[in-house]
């Protein structure tokens, strides 16, 4: 029968397609792989119950369509039966459920020792801060934002003077350690999105977002942006690069701090003042 | 001897009729019989024709840009800027000016006073009003199209601030009138669903009690009494970012930087407007579904020849899914910076209902089991619904999944999940029950070939586009992304999926263009089809006239025997028992019975 043989074909055409399309994750590059396993369980289970209604309804259409004499059953309800299934649908969704919620435990769960590094979105593009030598990052407000202080930290918090400030440029990150990367952002909502991570969440104006991982492998990685956020959110783009420890120094070490930045504006307009005069 | 579990299914309890025959208003002029009428019929099909036209402007759309995003640099005169139209003015109107309005004003109207056995709505005349306000909402929606600026391109989940802050397109005069078109729409709404409850409480004939009901009239019943509580928080939240956007006040906006400069507003929350927006929007969700839930048990019952199978577990099961809907509405935030710990909850919630919509689909499946399977175009329609819906379903299992969903959010996978769930599976619907009821609409069948036709393109078509897509998501490719450009993690053969996905996209759409040739010339070339072609046994295949007169009924109200679902009953001489059929001429029900 021609159209239980299709409809049973779309059912095997998904099922080797998932397994042998080109298309799957990019190779994971923190150490979120049990949202990865996750998935995988989730796919299993989903990819089970998928194939085996299919298949019963393929079946039925092709045992029971209509012939010349042929009459439906009657039978209205069968308790027993529904019964079965409702508690097997139970143990299917459980058995992904629990999985998850502990793995969201472990993602909402931030280990003491995360270093917290900020990522504040502006329309259209990226800038990142690193805390100095206190390891600590000073405060800010949007209101404090100046052509000379873009990220609009407060001038007065001393914890903020050592802190490295990267705008609209590339962040940095060692391998092998922890961080709570603090999301801000200064207009509309964006999404610090780098698909290797795993992790994401929207930055929010007026407050402060997060999420934390742990990179496990040095490379060059792509920020897009993944929450509309105007025209050109689809260009709102900047690079994560892991590296080992000695070389996350030495890139480290070439950044300017707030302080630096901020003094050296001073300086710059201190001169254009007594210029002009 | 058949085993009848209770009965509502059949039997000597006809309760005495609680509500009297009530006076129509009578039509004097052709403008008020055909134009400003008062009739549930006129009014469905008034309703069917807006939304299909609207509707077609949104399939335009989407031929937009997939073109754009199979063949990306290719067409000059599309934009960034237009992109974001294009996506948020397709969006919205197929989830509400099409498929909210086509479901409840379209399918509602026609088959509520159908199949209760009422000669009409309770209020004619505000079922009236509610058309002609949506009427209105729909040409302010469409006007957005040529105001200085053009629509807004949002999203159409128009989230703030965004959405009325100057890097948005349409944020002069787009995003107010869509505001404005969304709170008409919500004004005409309430009045017809208002209506559709109330019929369905108060107007049903004697003896058709709630568990006698078809589940078309559950399903519609129960997504109205949703609709008419979630709408409001759209309607509030719309309100507030209109004054927000007009008056400068700041429910949804914190102080921020606009075009460089310290904006005038200051202490809002950005979140409120998402939760009063997806407190509307997950329940729009299931608004959309349940109808199509019930329209098409109703389908495959009548055409496997057999009772829906577990036809009071459909029942619960649609109520279930009704009530959990409202406590499932942050899923759709766990990547928005709210709190975290909400996670928890909302994971579970969504994934329990997962049982009661898997219910659903074993019942479908199972009253295929043993039936008498008569592949029709309705029927055609009906698996290819099954299939798309269990697909999209199960790919919502990923999405509520809270820590899942991390990765997935924002990308291509939620594109594909719900154009599969919510677009995909309900259009099947749709076009299956419009090959069912239009004979009783027009006294004329449906052409059954280019039918067939139409349904295998559309089917397998829609299958193509959107079950590849997942795995683009699955890779990483965003959504609501005007062109990719470079990115090393998208390889060269992501660029040929889009070319191939908007290649069939364009095929399905065309393909439609033989479903409204069919439309016309079946109109005027259809085979008569007599009052009942199908041999069903609701209430609508009864009347005395097809179509219908106005009032319905002639003189008499029918009588209520038994459910919906008597196909195949041992014993009895014809394959299917009408409702309204007196158990005295079936000797095997009334044994049954008795
Ligand atoms: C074959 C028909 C359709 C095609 C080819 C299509 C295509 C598309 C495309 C290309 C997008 C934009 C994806 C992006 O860049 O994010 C989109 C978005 C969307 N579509 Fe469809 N679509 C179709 C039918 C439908 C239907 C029937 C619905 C009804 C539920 C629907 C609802 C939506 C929604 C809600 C969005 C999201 C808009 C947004 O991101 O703001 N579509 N569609
Ligand atoms: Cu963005
Ligand atoms: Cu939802």
């Amino acid at each position: 029968m021609a159209v239980a043989l299709i409809l049973l074909l779309v059912a095997i055409g998904s099922v080797l397609f998932h397994l042998y399309s080109p298309w799957w994750w990019t190779p994971i590059a923190t150490d979120w792989s049990y949202i990865d396993h996750t998935i995988n369980i989730t796919f299993w289970i989903t990819g089970f119950v998928f194939t085996a209604v299919i298949a019963f309804m393929a079946y039925c259409v092709f045992r029971f369509h209509h012939k010349e004499g042929r009459r439906a059953d009657y039978n209205p309800e069968n308790k027993r039966l529904e019964w079965w299934l409702s508690v097997g649908t139970g143990i299917g969704v459980a058995a992904m459920l629990a999985p998850g919620l502990v793995v969201w435990h472990q993602f909402v769960t931030v280990p003491a020792d995360a270093t917290e590094i900020e990522v504040m979105g502006q329309q259209w593009q990226w800038s990142f801060r690193l805390p100095g030598k206190d390891s600590r990052l000073g405060t800010s407000d949007v209101r404090n934002i100046s052509p000379e202080n873009p990220m609009g930290l407060n001038r007065d918090d001393p914890h903020g003077q050592d802190d490295v400030v990267i705008e609209n440029g590339d962040l940095h990150l060692p391998i092998g350690k922890p961080v709570k990367v603090l999301l801000r952002s200064v207009d509309v909502l964006h999404d610090f999105y780098v698909p290797e991570f795993r992790a994401k969440m929207d930055m929010v104006p007026g407050m402060v977002t997060y999420f934390w991982i742990k990179p496990i492998r040095t490379g060059t990685f792509d920020v897009l942006c993944a929450e509309l956020c105007g025209a050109a959110h689809y260009q709102m783009r900047a690079k994560v690069i892991v590296e080992e420890e000695s070389d996350y120094h030495a890139w480290l070490g070439q950044q300017k701090t707030f302080a630096e930045l901020s003094g050296r504006n001073a300086v710059v307009r201190a001169t254009y003042q007594s210029g002009g005069k | 001897m058949v085993d009848v579990p209770y009965d509502g299914i059949a039997g000597t309890a006809i309760p005495p009729a609680e509500v009297p025959d009530v006076e129509l208003y009578h039509p004097k002029s052709w403008l008020t019989r055909y134009v400003f009428s008062q009739d549930a019929k006129i009014i469905a099909i008034q309703y069917s024709l807006t939304a299909s036209a609207i509707g077609l402007v949104a399939l335009v759309l989407s031929w937009l840009m997939r073109l754009q995003l199979g063949f990306p640099g290719t067409f000059s005169f599309i934009d960034a800027n237009q992109y974001l139209q294009f996506i948020t003015m397709h969006g919205m109107i197929m989830v509400i000016y099409l498929l909210t309005a086509l479901f409840l004003g379209g399918f509602g109207n026609y088959l509520i006073p159908l199949m209760v056995g009422a000669r009409d709505m309770v209020f004619p005349y505000v079922n009236m009003l509610s058309y002609w306000v949506y009427l209105l909402a729909v040409l302010v929606l469409a006007s957005t199209f040529f105001v200085p600026g053009g629509p807004t391109g949002a999203g159409w989940t128009l989230y703030p601030p965004q959405a009325i802050l100057s890097g948005t397109p349409g944020q002069d005069w787009g995003i107010v009138l869509m505001l404005a078109s969304l709170i008409l729409f919500i004004i005409g709404f309430t009045m017809g669903g208002l209506n559709y409850v109330v019929t369905v409480l108060q107007a049903r004939t004697r003896g058709m009690t709630l568990m006698r009901l078809p589940l078309t009239v559950w399903g519609i019943f129960t997504a109205t009494v949703m609709a008419l509580l979630a709408f409001p928080a759209l309607f509030v939240g719309s309100v507030m970012l209109l004054l927000d956007r007009l008056l400068g006040t700041s429910f949804f906006m914190p102080a921020l930087i606009e075009m460089g400069q310290l904006s005038k507003y200051g202490g809002g929350s950005p979140l409120l407007f998402q939760h009063l927006f997806w407190f509307f929007g997950h329940p729009e969700v299931y608004i959309v579904a349940l109808p199509a839930f019930g329209i098409v048990s109703d389908l495959i019952s009548t055409h496997a020849r057999k009772n829906i199978f577990g036809y009071r577990m459909m029942v619960w099961a649609i109520v279930a899914i009704g009530a959990l809907s409202f406590v499932v509405w942050a899923h759709h935030m766990y990547v928005s910076g709210m709190y975290p710990y909400f996670g928890y909850f909302f994971a579970t919630t969504t994934l329990i209902i997962a049982i009661p919509t898997a219910i659903k689909v074993y019942n479908w499946v199972l009253t295929l089991w043993r039936g008498d399977i008569h592949l029709t175009v309705p029927m055609l329609f009906a698996l290819g619904f099954i299939i798309t819906f269990v697909n999209g379903g199960l790919t919502g299992l990923f999405l509520g999944n809270v820590v899942v969903d991390v990765p997935l959010s924002d990308t291509m996978f939620v594109v594909a999940h719900f154009h599969m769930v919510m677009g995909v599976a309900p259009i099947m619907v749709v076009l299956g029950a419009i090959y069912h009821w239009y004979p009783k609409v027009t006294g004329r069948m449906l052409n059954a070939g280019l039918g067939k036709f139409h349904f295998w393109v559309t089917f397998l078509g829609a299958y193509l586009i959107f079950f590849p897509m997942h795995y683009l998501g699955l890779l990483g490719v965003p959504r609501r992304y005007f062109e990719l450009g470079d990115a090393a993690f998208i390889p060269p053969s992501a660029h040929s999926l889009n070319a191939f996905i908007t290649v069939v996209a364009l095929t399905v759409g065309f393909a439609q263009m033989t479903f409204l040739f069919n439309l016309v010339w079946s109109l005027f070339e259809g085979e008569p089809s007599g009052g009942n072609p199908w041999r069903a046994t609701s209430l609508e295949w009864q009347t005395p006239e097809t179509p219908p007169g106005h009032g319905n009924w002639g003189k008499e109200l029918p009588i209520v025997y038994r459910w919906a679902y008597d196909y195949s009953v041992p014993g009895a001489a014809q394959d299917f028992i009408p409702q309204n059929q007196p158990p005295t001429n079936t000797g095997a029900v009334q044994g049954a019975a008795s």
